[in-house]
């Protein structure tokens, strides 16, 4: 049977039951306008439902049943018995339709003429025609006794789900307390003969299958399973570790119940996510309608189930995220076909399990988000001065949506703009341990990634120890778990008394537990184990520093005492297995206290892991002093490690210093020959590795790691300097480091190379197109010392001028994000030309994702290489010399 | 969860009335007492765990039967030195608004039941961190016994507290 047919009979059924109770009611108080407007309600509800469905017959009886409840109401006609009657008699002749709907799918022949007549002169105020002698009314009154033990007589394969919220509690009381009437045949005496017995057992059969049971009463068991679950872990902790317990056996037999029972239990409340959605095809059609455009709404995975309680509270927010993108994400159809897309635009919802979670993803392929709006609006609401914008990279900026009363839509229309928007997304999210995160391309589109948990009853959370202290840390927003020892390669690092750490290319910030929560001062921390709990807050990732950690547990969010609620450290607390009770960190409360905003100015993980260097974007400095009182600064990107070791295990090789490092010579390298070695006590370095190559920079004192848009405004001619830049508000050289790597090794970057070029007697011709001069001052000495003939230009219109003076190069190398015409658009100009169309060329950017990398190679690119991968760029530029030259 | 017992409040807005029942206990020497109707529990020494960041009256959290009990050093909120390492102490168990609390204290005495007409006001005197906290004086035999105001004593949204 149809889902919605099924689903219109059950409630149509339960409807009506209540109905009859409320008729008779009715009768002995003709003047509670409640119960009137109850019937009314009722009544109506099954016309439209029927008009809805296709059912004339039905709809029809209903809807003149309704007129003569409408004159009740409104005080036109009397409430008599005679008038009772005749409405429970079409609610008869109503059920008995809906019998037969039942068994055959379809109303039955026949017409209902003469009971709409009746009705229809009711309505009309004549006195009611003694066409038809009303039966007694309150044999007509009487439903078949819904005979609660009543066996199935034919089980529908119709398992409609148990968890149907019921609205209205009520419903199933009214439904209980239906009175038995005494005397029950004679009420079927007015439907039609066929549908006789028979439809009246079919009736309860549907009723039957499924029952609305109080949302109270589920959360209730909900609680009660939770206790249950955290009890039987209890008893697990004191009986392992024993094997010969008696208690065993049954305990584990109470493990499994419990489990079973647990997820029972979960199961009534799991709701599939399609019920949260299906309002919205309607929403969007009516904004289609509206403002004009073509929008087609795809939704993926409808199915996926998740607990009702999540489902409620995210309603409302993907509402507003499909509107928004509907709204201001959707271009109209002129628009999207100047910008070469299809005048439909698509608005894609898709939810899938991941991980104990779910993942909800609202995307477009609208405009994105129009960073300069945000921006202009940011500064008009105070949010953020100019120089900090500045200082923002654009996802830092596209944030800002997330912050109270920011809308940027021009005007406020009937949907969207009125400034509450995705601050109360977000929020609503947060509330349930979710987290949303953003990605926008500004003419390509936004996508939002909503993760939450399953169900908000039971947590899965890390336990860890700092300080002699135990803390739970939710599992949903922990990355990863890294130790870390005095020894091993990847140590903690101290940054003037910040903790950092360096995580597959990347710093990670890293904020003490014990320093947080005032348990005691954290020394040593590079020396000793420690672990870092790697932590996600909305874009926003750090490590936490703890002692120890344990394992996970199924914990049972319970808030904190309204005393302790204004630590915002805290999320709450639990009782653990062992009976100890256990505060629950807040990762937002975590990151807010580290002076990170936690809706996510750090940076974000690409930006983090590749600076890009140009335009306005921040770059990571390391400011040290070496030689004079002058700050220098090098990209931190570049520096391996720091260091400081002690002057006596510097030795000598060939008059020029070198130490054992990590087992291998590692030689020390001064910088700009002025500086000098410390006498006694230890000595500060800075580590560049590659391969089997590391190197120690020696300089007098490491000042600083500081963010900083990095712009050479000087330029000098002496080797090792790039030139002088502004960094933090002082005047600061920086450093070549390529310039100090080949002074180690004259082979630092020609090694690996060697072999692969072969013959190394004519040089490979490499253009370089990127506007950063620190950038092409970087690249140019590394790649000639790998052997290539470099020419380094600053603007696709250079290299075009190039092009056109008749210059020809191997391979070319571009940036991506330039001023003018960005990489993409040089690569469709040198591809659409004849004379480089088959030069390969190769992309460099920041933005190096699976994305970009299928957008760079439409557009012509051989290859992609994100900025500073160094081994990369020289692997690739390998690879594609050989292969450049073979073609 | 079981709703044991009734707010404070009512208890202690019966003073009036012939006889009242208090639970005793000891801080220090001095006796003190609260409404026995508040009093839902009396426990004896608790593992407890400690709260990073709390105010410093606050003990810790204790598990009490599946239920979380924030534990109060009521010595601190009391201004008094801190009770010695080896003594061991007890707690009487309140429930607030819905939330429990364990009031840490020396030693928990016998219920008394006092006559209304043996109440006073705080003297003027009285420090003013225990004026805040006492709802009034009983005079007894020999001793005098202060009644505590568990309300103010767990509002920590004000004063001192913080």
């Amino acid at each position: 049977m149809d889902d919605l047919l099924s689903e219109f009979l059950t409630e149509t059924s339960e409807s009506l039951s209540t109905l009859d109770v409320a008729l008779v009611n009715l009768e002995q108080n003709p003047n509670d306008r409640e119960i009137l407007q109850n019937i009314f309600r009722l009544v109506h509800t099954i016309k439209g439902t029927c008009g809805f469905l296709g059912l004339p017959r039905l709809e029809q009886v209903a809807h003149s049943a309704e007129n003569v409840l409408g004159k009740f109401r409104d005080g036109e006609l009397e409430v008599n018995a005679e008038a009772v009657t005749l409405i429970l008699t079409s609610i008869d002749r109503i059920k008995s339709i809906l019998s037969h709907l039942e068994q055959n799918e379809t109303e039955p022949e026949g017409n209902d003429q003469d009971l709409i007549v009746r009705l229809n002169a009711m309505a009309e105020g004549k006195a009611a025609p003694a066409a038809a002698p009303p039966p007694p009314p309150k044999a007509a009154a009487a439903p078949p006794p819904k005979a609660e033990p009543e066996p199935m007589p034919e089980p529908e394969p119709e398992p409609e789900p148990a968890a149907k919220a019921a609205p209205e509690p009520d419903h199933e009381e009214h439904g209980a307390s239906t009175p038995a009437s005494p005397s029950t045949l004679p009420a079927t005496t007015e439907a039609k003969a066929p549908a006789g017995a028979a439809a009246e057992a079919k009736e309860s059969a549907v009723a039957a299958q499924t029952i609305r049971v109080n949302v109270e009463l589920l959360e209730n068991l909900m609680t009660l399973v939770s206790e249950l679950v955290l009890t039987r872990n209890q008893l697990l902790q004191m009986v392992r570790g024993r094997d010969d317990s008696e208690f065993s056996a049954p305990l584990q037999r109470l493990s499994h119940i419990t489990t079973d029972l647990q997820e029972g239990v979960m199961k009534t409340r799991m709701q599939p996510i399609g019920n949260a959605w299906a309002k919205l095809p309607r929403i969007v059609r009516d904004l289609s309608v509206e403002t004009g455009k073509k929008i087609d709404l795809q939704m993926l995975g409808a199915e996926t189930e998740l607990d009702r309680q999540v489902l409620e509270l995210i309603k409302d927010p993907l509402t507003h995220m499909v509107r928004n993108s509907a709204d201001h994400g959707l271009e109209g159809v002129e628009e999207r076909r100047k910008a070469g897309k299809t005048e439909v635009g698509k608005v894609v919802l898709n939810a899938y399990h991941e991980g104990g979670h779910i993942i909800i993803e609202v995307s477009d392929d609208g405009r994105g988000l129009n960073t300069k709006r945000i921006r202009a609006k940011a500064v008009q609401n105070g949010l953020a001065s100019e120089a900090e914008l500045d200082a923002m990279t654009d996802s830092q900026i596209h944030q800002f949506i997330f912050k109270a009363g920011f809308s940027t839509a021009e005007k406020v229309t009937s949907v969207s703009g009125r400034g509450v928007g995705m601050d109360v997304v977000r929020t609503n999210i947060e509330k349930i341990g979710g987290t949303i995160e953003m990605k926008s391309v500004e003419g390509r589109g936004s996508t939002f990634v909503i993760k939450i948990p399953l169900t908000l009853a039971i947590v899965s959370a890390l336990i860890v120890e700092c300080g002699g202290e135990r803390f739970a840390i939710p599992q949903i927003s922990v990355l990863e778990l890294v130790r870390t020892t005095g020894t091993s390669e990847n140590g903690i690092e101290m940054i003037n008394n910040a903790p950092v750490l360096r995580l597959r290319d990347r710093l990670l910030p890293l904020v003490s537990l014990k320093k947080l929560l005032r348990l005691g001062d954290d020394d040593d921390l590079s020396k000793r184990e420690t672990f870092i709990v790697v932590t996600q807050v909305g874009t926003y990732t750090f490590g936490i520093i703890v002692d120890r950690v344990f394992d996970t547990e199924e914990i049972v969010v319970k808030p904190v005492t309204p005393i302790l609620r204004n630590i915002t450290m805290f999320s709450g607390n639990t009782i653990l297995g062992d009976g100890s009770v256990i505060m629950i960190l807040d990762p937002n409360g975590i990151a807010a206290a580290t002076g990170e905003m936690a809706m996510g100015t750090g940076q974000t993980a690409e930006a983090t892991a590749a600076r890009d260097l140009h335009g306005q974007e921040k770059t990571s400095l390391l400011v040290f002093r070496a030689g004079g009182e002058d700050l220098k600064a090098v990209p931190l990107a570049l520096v391996a490690r720091l260091e400081e070791i002690d002057i006596g295990t510097i030795e000598h090789s060939h008059g020029k210093p070198v130490t054992q490092y990590r087992g291998h010579l590692m030689p020390l390298i001064m910088v700009n020959g002025a500086c000098t070695m410390k006498d006694k006590g230890r000595q500060p370095l800075l580590v560049f590795s590659d391969r089997d190559h590391t190197m120690g920079l020696v300089v007098d004192e490491i000042v600083d790691i500081v963010e900083d848009v990095l712009k050479v405004e000087l330029t000098v001619e002496q080797p090792g300097i790039i030139g002088t830049a502004v960094i933090a508000n002082k005047a600061t050289d920086v450093i070549d480091a390529g310039y100090y790597l080949t002074q180690a090794f004259g082979d630092w970057f020609g090694a690996a190379e060697e072999a692969s070029f072969g013959d190394r007697s004519v040089a490979k011709r490499v253009l370089l197109v990127d506007d950063s001069l620190f950038f092409r001052n970087l690249l140019t000495p590394l790649l000639s010392v790998a052997g290539f003939d470099v020419t380094a230009v600053e603007s696709v219109d250079k290299a075009l001028q190039l092009r056109e003076a008749g210059a020809s190069f191997d391979i070319i190398i571009s940036d991506i994000e330039m001023p003018g015409m960005n990489g993409f658009q040089f690569a469709e100009a040198v591809r659409g030309d004849a004379r480089w169309m088959t030069t390969p060329m190769i992309a460099l950017s920041s933005h190096a994702t699976e994305k970009d990398f299928e957008r760079g190679r439409k557009v012509g690119f051989n290859d992609y290489v994100a900025k500073f991968d160094r081994d990369a760029l020289l692997q690739t530029l390998a690879q594609t010399a050989t292969h450049g030259g073979m073609a | 969860m079981n709703q044991l017992v009734p707010a404070g409040k009512r208890a202690l807005q019966d003073l009036s009335t012939e006889t009242q029942d208090y639970v005793t206990m000891f801080i220090d020497g001095q006796m003190f007492g609260i409404p026995v109707l508040t009093v839902q529990d009396v426990l004896g020494p608790q593992k407890i765990t400690r709260i990073p960041l709390s105010p410093p009256e606050v003990a810790g959290s204790l598990n009490l039967r599946g239920r979380i009990v924030t534990a109060i050093d009521v010595r601190k909120r009391l201004g008094l030195s801190a009770r010695s390492e080896k003594s061991t102490s007890m707690s009487v168990v309140v429930d607030m608004s819905g939330e429990l609390y364990s009031l840490m204290v020396d030693q928990v005495g016998e219920v008394l039941s006092l006559k209304s007409a043996a109440f006073e006001r705080n003297p003027p005197t009285l420090d003013p961190v225990w004026r805040d906290f006492s709802a009034g004086i009983y005079r007894l035999d020999g001793k005098l016994l202060v009644v505590l105001d568990v309300a103010r004593l767990l509002d920590f949204g004000k004063g001192e507290g913080v």
